[in-house]
């Protein structure tokens, strides 16, 4: 047993494991901040997609249109590469940011969820009928109070399944980060296959904590799901 | 900034090459596309069969790939590609070095990655079919592959349509990742031109409108395809 413990902890794969390990808060921090902000902002998003003033409603419509039409690795291109080429914005205060790659894989899985999501929300907030907002009239609600305590809760409740697929997929997409030298999980498993030649180790590690990253994700959203529709859990007898 | 000269056919400009990748990026997601299908049938087939042993492995298949990110799989089968068909050539008794074509290990990278959601698609649409149009089908003396070719799959089709339309879409925009393998599509050919012109933000923009186009287009044409397939229910 100590013979295989050791052989287990000298193996490429093990340390290839340790080494890829590394780059999870390097992820973990992309995910922190663009996936909070673009819940926020999909939801106001959403809100201008189906408002009746088609000064908001037609230039999201547009916005959602260019960004899914378009691959993600071209939006952090266009966003890395292509700003830094701007002369007005590497003069401007924006370059402190835009500098960097952190910043811009950011922005750019933002700007990407924010396309989808909305997308996601504007189906709740349509599904909701119209008999459960004239209630909420007759009582007297603002429109404000309507949309916090009867359009958002029906319509999240409604779109969390898709909206977990959607976050999965942004856990997915953190690694096309990688591809503009910054160094997540994937960039640090490229960078041990240049290393050690050993390119199946090396990606399969990072994949097995993908995995488990998203594996998480879906417990989590099941949780959600459990939490929030409590007239459909299975009574336990 | 902006460099519209740089944009025409002929030797002066990067016209004519992006051209050519725009039919490579085309080219790619149709294969893989085609080849993915098949693989969603294969995958459909393990997991609608009354075998455990398939049914397993065909989930282990879709569990792992959708939960992987799709640059990951493609590192995988790109560098570790050329490793497992030498070892399969060693078990035929072919000793030299193999080496396969970036177009080639591209379009199984992102079959496999378009199987994995295809195989949903087609899975539901299965499942959508009235399973007593099969025992009418029996009942009419049809035999196996009859009622598959005449009764089922029409139908399946016609339930999968929508969401192919969507997988079409989705294994398109996947295409750009294979630009890391060296292919020359329409990323590949966007970083040349690029860093050769040092103008980035004007191929980077032709690059995001030729998606685009292709997107929109192809998305049109799936729904000219729906109403044509849903003519008799309406």
């Amino acid at each position: 047993m100590q013979n295989f413990l050791d052989y287990f902890n000298q193996s490429l794969l093990f340390r290839n494991f340790l080494e890829v390990l590394s780059g999870l808060d390097n992820t973990l921090l992309l995910l922190i901040i663009s996936l909070p902000i673009g819940f926020v902002l999909s939801l106001f998003f959403a809100l201008g997609r189906v408002s009746k003033y088609q000064f908001l409603s037609k230039p999201i419509a547009g916005y959602i249109f260019v960004v899914r039409g378009t691959p993600l690795l071209v939006q952090i291109y266009l966003i890395y590469f292509g700003l830094g080429s701007i002369e007005f914005i590497r003069e401007s205060f924006l370059w402190i940011l835009l500098k960097e790659p952190f910043w811009c894989g950011v922005l750019a899985l933002t700007i990407n969820t924010v396309a989808y999501g909305s997308e996601i929300f504007r189906g709740g907030i349509q599904s909701v009928t119209k008999g459960q907002i004239e209630s909420g009239l007759s009582l007297g609600f603002n429109k404000i109070t309507l949309l916090r305590k009867i359009i958002f809760p029906i319509a999240l409740r409604k779109v969390l399944p898709s909206y977990g697929n959607e976050l999965i997929l942004m856990v997915k997409a953190t690694s096309l980060v990688s591809l503009t030298t910054y160094m997540e999980m994937t960039g640090i498993a490229r960078k041990i296959m240049a290393k050690t030649f050993a390119p199946v180790e090396a990606f399969i590690a990072a994949g097995i904590l993908y995995l488990f990253l998203n594996f998480l994700m879906i417990q989590f959203v099941k949780y959600l799901e459990w939490k929030y529709n409590p007239h459909l859990r299975v009574e336990q007898s | 900034m902006f460099k519209f000269d740089k944009l025409v056919f002929g030797d002066l400009g990067w016209g004519d090459e992006f051209l050519f990748a725009t039919l490579m990026t085309i080219t790619v997601s149709i294969l893989s596309m085609g080849l993915g299908l098949f693989l969603a049938i294969l995958t459909v087939w393990a997991k609608l069969i009354t075998n455990k042993i398939t049914r397993l492995i065909a989930n282990f298949y879709t569990t792992v790939v959708r939960g992987v990110p799709e640059l990951l799989v493609i590192y995988l089968i790109f560098f570790g590609g050329n490793t497992v068909v030498m070892s399969i050539a060693k078990l035929f008794g072919y000793n030299g070095y193999i080496e396969l074509n970036a177009l080639t290990i591209g379009t199984i990278a992102i079959a496999f990655i378009s199987a994995t959601y295809s195989s949903e698609v087609l899975r539901a649409a299965y499942l959508a079919v009235n399973k007593g149009q099969i025992e009418a089908a029996k009942a009419l003396g049809l035999n196996k592959f009859q009622i598959f070719f005449k009764v089922m799959g029409p139908q399946i089709l016609r339930h999968a349509l929508p969401g192919i339309g969507n997988v079409w879409q989705i294994t398109l925009k996947d295409t750009s990742l294979i630009s890391v393998t060296g292919l020359v599509e329409i990323m590949r050919q966007t970083r040349i031109a690029s860093n050769v012109e040092h103008s980035p933000l004007t191929f980077l923009v032709t690059a995001a409108l030729l998606y685009l186009f292709l997107t929109t287009f192809s998305g049109k044409f799936f729904k000219v395809l729906e109403l044509n397939y849903s003519k008799g229910y309406n």
